[in-house]
């Protein structure tokens, strides 16, 4: 007996600090939790915070003439190649002269000039060829400012700011504040940059191209790896005899998995674009790229889902005379579907956001068209984010948090889906 | 156990509940009290009810478990005789949504008191599994773990000491006497057993719990644990779990049997099995359920 | 029949496709600069090359200086990701409850997601001028690209990878260990640190192999954050450049294709794949091992 007594206290002797010990271990642990919550809030709050902002563009109203004088030439269209032909730059001066007759020195003009963007004149342009009967009656049209007026309006740039960092004189601050007296200066919703490709000039950037040339690589990736994947998938797990070869194969799927992406952009460089010859910057050979990289992730998704579909399923079907193919393909697969796409899916959020071996076969180019087809060059969507990146303007920094912001919601949509599907199809055998 | 088959029981469980619950009132006495006529109780449970989520797998069990001596739980499977043997060193605080109300005492204090430390609880009551579970390290420094741990041994020959006493107490030393710093995997199954006896004993408990103990072993490796129980109990109160009623026979003092989560009936070995008062009990013990 | 066959071979394919593509430019590379110089080299600077008339001769070559940049960054990031991927995985499988699993997974496991030019953004906006300032605070010279920005932002993006294999790892050691530390009085942290984790420590091992394979893959990031300076460092605050910066650097913008420079970035390529691979199969290896361990 006095042993165990002896025993206990020396066991009681040791208790607090025991427990202090689990104490510090557990908090220790639950503080590597927040490190990646934590760092995730504050990468969303960033992007979301220095990306919102982009969402707005200001727009100065202006009050158009167009004079006869204007005009270009008729040409066979007429009127209306006459009024597509107008030199806009010229109705805009004169627009923002009679606005402020101040401003009457070269610089003072170049700097009025300079409040709104050089986009302006087409936005111009397009609202006299709308019009039924533009020349001689004033029009109104909401022109885009220029970024620097932008930033100022959004309050991204505080007005108190030292002129050399925002870019706009005093004079320049006094035309922007006579505007906002007659509510002709106005942030309004960025249409701009969901609908136009990439430009120089901030406020008439946007992600359409990127966005559509992401859209047609991932069309070309799914067009590619999909069926190649299932049908891996299906061989390997159904079909296969087990040998060194089936062995082989399995290994190889697996390590392919873990390969770098920037060396499938290796790949595409020296066999697409040098050996195959396609051409450089298409979402034809970005697709095809990625659907290399992707398609591991689906074989391997796709071994999973038909391993789940029980024996049974593929037993009965054959019991009724089924041939084992029709067995799989009319009975295990749509099963298996689910699995199989929710696999392709996450796979195809993965390459959407995958730009690495983008830039190796030239999807990197500055490229103001949006593509229309999946042989124009273009960039993608994060191969535009990194190109915005570089540019230390700050309407770009806004901007590319913006992008970041419409490549998150694709990838979160995609993930949410993939979700969902398991979600609505998860059965239990 | 695991949590599948926890749950398989505990349905079971609440379907027969209400037959159940009419057995155990005509029971008698003895379940009232929960005394067994002998020696001192070492622990005592009053009106213990666990649940498993909303299913309940213990109904108001009340029993005494006299010191030194080997008391025996047997039942079907399911019946909850592991829930209740675990309920006796908290195992049961590490799953979540287990539930226990009622008292358990340790030389009548309570055990699920606020002020219990579950830690020096556990070094007073020691456990034995199911499976030998030995830890993936050397023989010596699977029985040192728990010494080391509690810091009970002041230096390292004291240290040895516990080490060699423990194994020699669980009959092993003499077989692994000159492999100390062998992998304790690399023993026999029953010899594994033994190892985690010795483990268990290393700390100084004064209750060794066992949960079918031989149910993982061959009949000799299982005849020498059985006969390392009855040296041992001169030592420790044991506890054991098992679903072999000849084990049960054969080395236990005491015997309770539990059914569907209620403890049915219990007190000497020899007049459960020749005397059952309760009907279930005789069915038992002579092989017509199980 | 023929078709599915033809399906699962375009793996190999694609598996021959790279090493041909990659061996082929390779050895082009090598006809031009000595293996040697590659691989032993100390001075990294393929710009010097473009020289007429002498191509090749005069342009450093020598790789050493990326590998010790793509080293000290990988081993930032493992010293982040792999003591708090762990850790993660320790609190979420053993002390959380499961309300808050059920929560906080996803999330973490959202990380993992993320597009990693997103990271790459983050790190050179938000990162590098942070321990800039910080630095700049306490009297430290951080360059504005340094090797810890990248390697933290990399550290953070593998959590979810590193904590997710540990998940594996730990959930294999079989319960009934635990229960026999717990059942000898052993606190929960004890049974993790003396019982389980060692137990599972070869399946952590394989898993961290496995997220160094990746780390030392990884191109946006440091594309964005860790710099083009080939300067030959272990001081994480200064930048320092990487095989995949320079593969990018090599291959983007017009270069004629036999050019030791944009033959070196297969060169590389190859580099990075010998040594992803050899990492992959070693690390699937130990964990497929440790998995039959416990079966």
């Amino acid at each position: 007996m006095t042993e165990i007594s002896e025993t206990q206290s020396r066991v009681a002797a040791r208790l607090a600090r025991r427990h202090a010990g689990e104490k510090r271990f557990k908090l220790l642990s639950l503080g590597a939790v927040w490190v990646g919550l934590v760092f995730l809030g504050v990468l969303l709050f960033t992007v979301i915070g220095s990306g919102h902002t982009a969402f707005l563009q200001t727009k100065i109203l202006l009050n158009v003439t167009l004079e006869e004088t204007d005009l270009g030439e008729a040409g066979e269209g007429g009127q209306a190649q006459a009024i597509a032909g107008a030199n806009y730059n010229g109705v805009i001066k004169r627009t923002l002269r009679a606005v402020f007759p101040e401003a009457r020195s070269r610089s003072d003009k170049r700097a009025l000039y300079r409040l709104v963007s050089v986009g302006a004149a087409y936005e111009i342009r397009e609202a006299m060829m709308e019009h039924e009967n533009p020349v001689g009656t004033p029009v109104a049209v909401w022109v885009t400012a220029s970024d620097d007026v932008d930033l100022i309006i959004k309050g991204t740039v505080p007005r108190t700011a030292p002129a050399d960092q925002r870019h706009l004189s005093d004079q320049q601050m006094n035309w922007i504040e006579s505007l906002e007296k007659t509510e002709t200066v106005k942030a309004r919703f960025n249409t701009t940059f969901f609908t136009s490709g990439d430009s120089r000039e901030p406020e008439l950037a946007g992600v359409l191209g990127g966005a559509m040339g992401s859209l047609y690589a991932i069309l070309v990736c799914l067009a590619i790896s999909f069926p190649l994947g299932v049908m891996s998938a299906v061989y390997l797990e159904c079909f296969a005899p087990k040998n060194r070869l089936t062995e082989f194969i399995e290994v190889n799927i697996n390590n392919l998995a873990a390969v770098p992406s920037i060396v499938f952009g290796l790949l595409g460089l020296a066999i697409f674009l040098n050996a195959f010859m396609l051409p450089r910057s298409a979402p034809l050979v970005g697709g095809m790229v990625l659907s290399l990289l992707t398609l591991p992730t689906i074989i391997i998704a796709g071994r999973a889902a038909i391993k789940s579909v029980p024996p049974s399923v593929r037993e009965a079907a054959l019991a009724l005379g089924a041939s084992p193919v029709q067995a799989v393909f009319h009975h295990v697969l749509p099963l298996a579907m689910p699995g199989i796409l929710t696999g392709t899916i996450i796979g195809t959020a993965g390459a959407l956001g995958e730009t690495a071996p983008l830039l190796m076969i030239g999807m990197v180019a500055f490229i103001v068209d949006v593509p229309t087809s999946v042989v124009d060059p273009s960039t993608v969507l994060p191969v535009q984010i990194f190109l915005w990146s570089d540019i230390p303007e700050k309407a770009f920094v806004e901007r590319t948090s913006a992008a970041i912001l419409v490549l998150l919601s694709f990838v979160c949509l995609l993930n949410l889906f993939a979700v969902y599907l398991r979600k609505r199809f998860e059965t239990r055998w | 156990m695991t949590f599948d088959s926890v749950e398989h029981m505990v349905t079971e469980a609440t379907d027969l509940e209400h037959s159940a619950r009419i057995g155990a009132t005509m029971a008698g006495e003895p379940n009232q009290t929960g005394e067994i006529p002998g020696g001192p109780a070492k622990m005592a449970s009053r009106n213990l009810q666990v649940r498993y989520g909303d299913k309940q797998a213990l109904y108001d069990v009340s029993l005494d478990i006299p010191v030194n001596e080997v008391t025996a739980f047997i039942g079907p499977s399911g019946c909850g005789k592991s829930t209740y043997l675990r309920c006796l060193n908290r195992m049961n605080d590490n799953i979540d949504i287990c539930h226990v109300d009622g008292s358990v005492t340790l030389d009548g204090r309570e055990i699920y008191a606020k002020d219990q430390d579950v830690v020096q609880l556990r070094t007073r009551i020691g456990m034995v599994f199911q499976k030998p579970n030995p830890f993936p390290k050397s023989i010596f420094d699977n029985v040192a773990y728990g010494p080391r741990i509690h810091g009970i041994a002041r230096d390292r020959e004291e240290l040895n000491g516990i080490v060699l006493g423990s194994l020699e107490r669980a009959g092993l030393l003499d077989e692994v006497r000159d492999r100390l710093d062998a992998p304790g995997i690399g023993l026999s199954g029953g010899q594994q057993q033994r190892l985690c006896i010795a483990r268990a004993i290393a700390v100084r408990p004064e209750v060794i719990l066992m949960d079918e103990p031989c149910s993982a072993l061959d009949p000799i490796a299982t005849e020498r644990i059985e006969e390392l129980i009855m040296e041992l109990k001169a030592q420790y109160t044991i506890i054991m779990v098992t679903h072999s009623m000849q084990q049960a026979r054969r080395v236990s003092d005491k015997t309770a049997f539990f059914h569907l989560g209620h403890l049915v009936e219990h007190g000497a070995t020899s007049e459960v099995f020749e005397n059952p008062q309760d009907d279930r009990t005789k069915d038992y013990v002579t092989g017509r359920i199980g | 029949m023929a078709v599915l066959i033809a399906a699962s071979s375009v793996a190999i394919l694609t598996t021959v496709g790279i090493v041909l593509s990659l061996i082929f430019e390779s050895i082009q590379f090598f006809r031009q600069i000595p293996f040697t110089d590659f691989v032993f080299g100390l001075h990294w600077s393929p710009q010097t090359a473009i020289r007429e008339d002498q191509v090749g001769a005069s342009g450093a070559f020598g790789a050493i200086p990326l590998l010790v940049g793509t080293l000290l960054i990988s081993a930032i990031a493992l010293c982040v990701s792999g003591p708090v991927g762990l850790m993660a995985a320790i609190y979420l499988g053993e002390y959380a409850s499961r309300r808050f699993r059920a929560t906080v997974k996803p999330i973490l496991e959202a990380l993992a997601g993320i597009p990693t030019v997103v990271y790459g953004f983050f790190a050179a906006i938000v990162v590098a001028p942070m321990l800039r300032n910080s630095g700049e605070a306490i009297g430290l010279e951080v360059s504005s690209e340094s090797a810890l920005a990248a390697g933290l932002v990399m550290g953070i993006m593998t959590i979810p990878f590193v904590s997710s294999i540990s998940d594996d790892a730990i959930t294999a050691v079989p319960e009934s260990l635990k229960e026999a530390a717990l059942g000898l009085g052993s606190t929960r942290s004890e049974a993790i640190r003396n019982v389980i984790l060692p137990a599972a420590l070869p399946g952590i091992a394989g898993g961290l192999l496995l997220a160094a394979s990746r780390v030392i893959g990884e191109t946006m990031i440091v594309v964005m954050a860790a710099g083009l300076a080939a300067k030959l460092t272990l001081n994480p605050f200064e930048a320092v450049t990487t095989v995949t910066v320079q593969i990018v650097t090599l291959l983007t913008g017009d270069q004629e294709f036999d050019s030791p420079k944009t033959l070196a970035a297969f060169a590389l390529g190859l580099m990075l794949f010998v040594v992803t691979l050899a990492l992959n199969v070693t690390a699937l290896r130990i964990v497929k091992a440790y998995r039959e361990q416990y079966d």
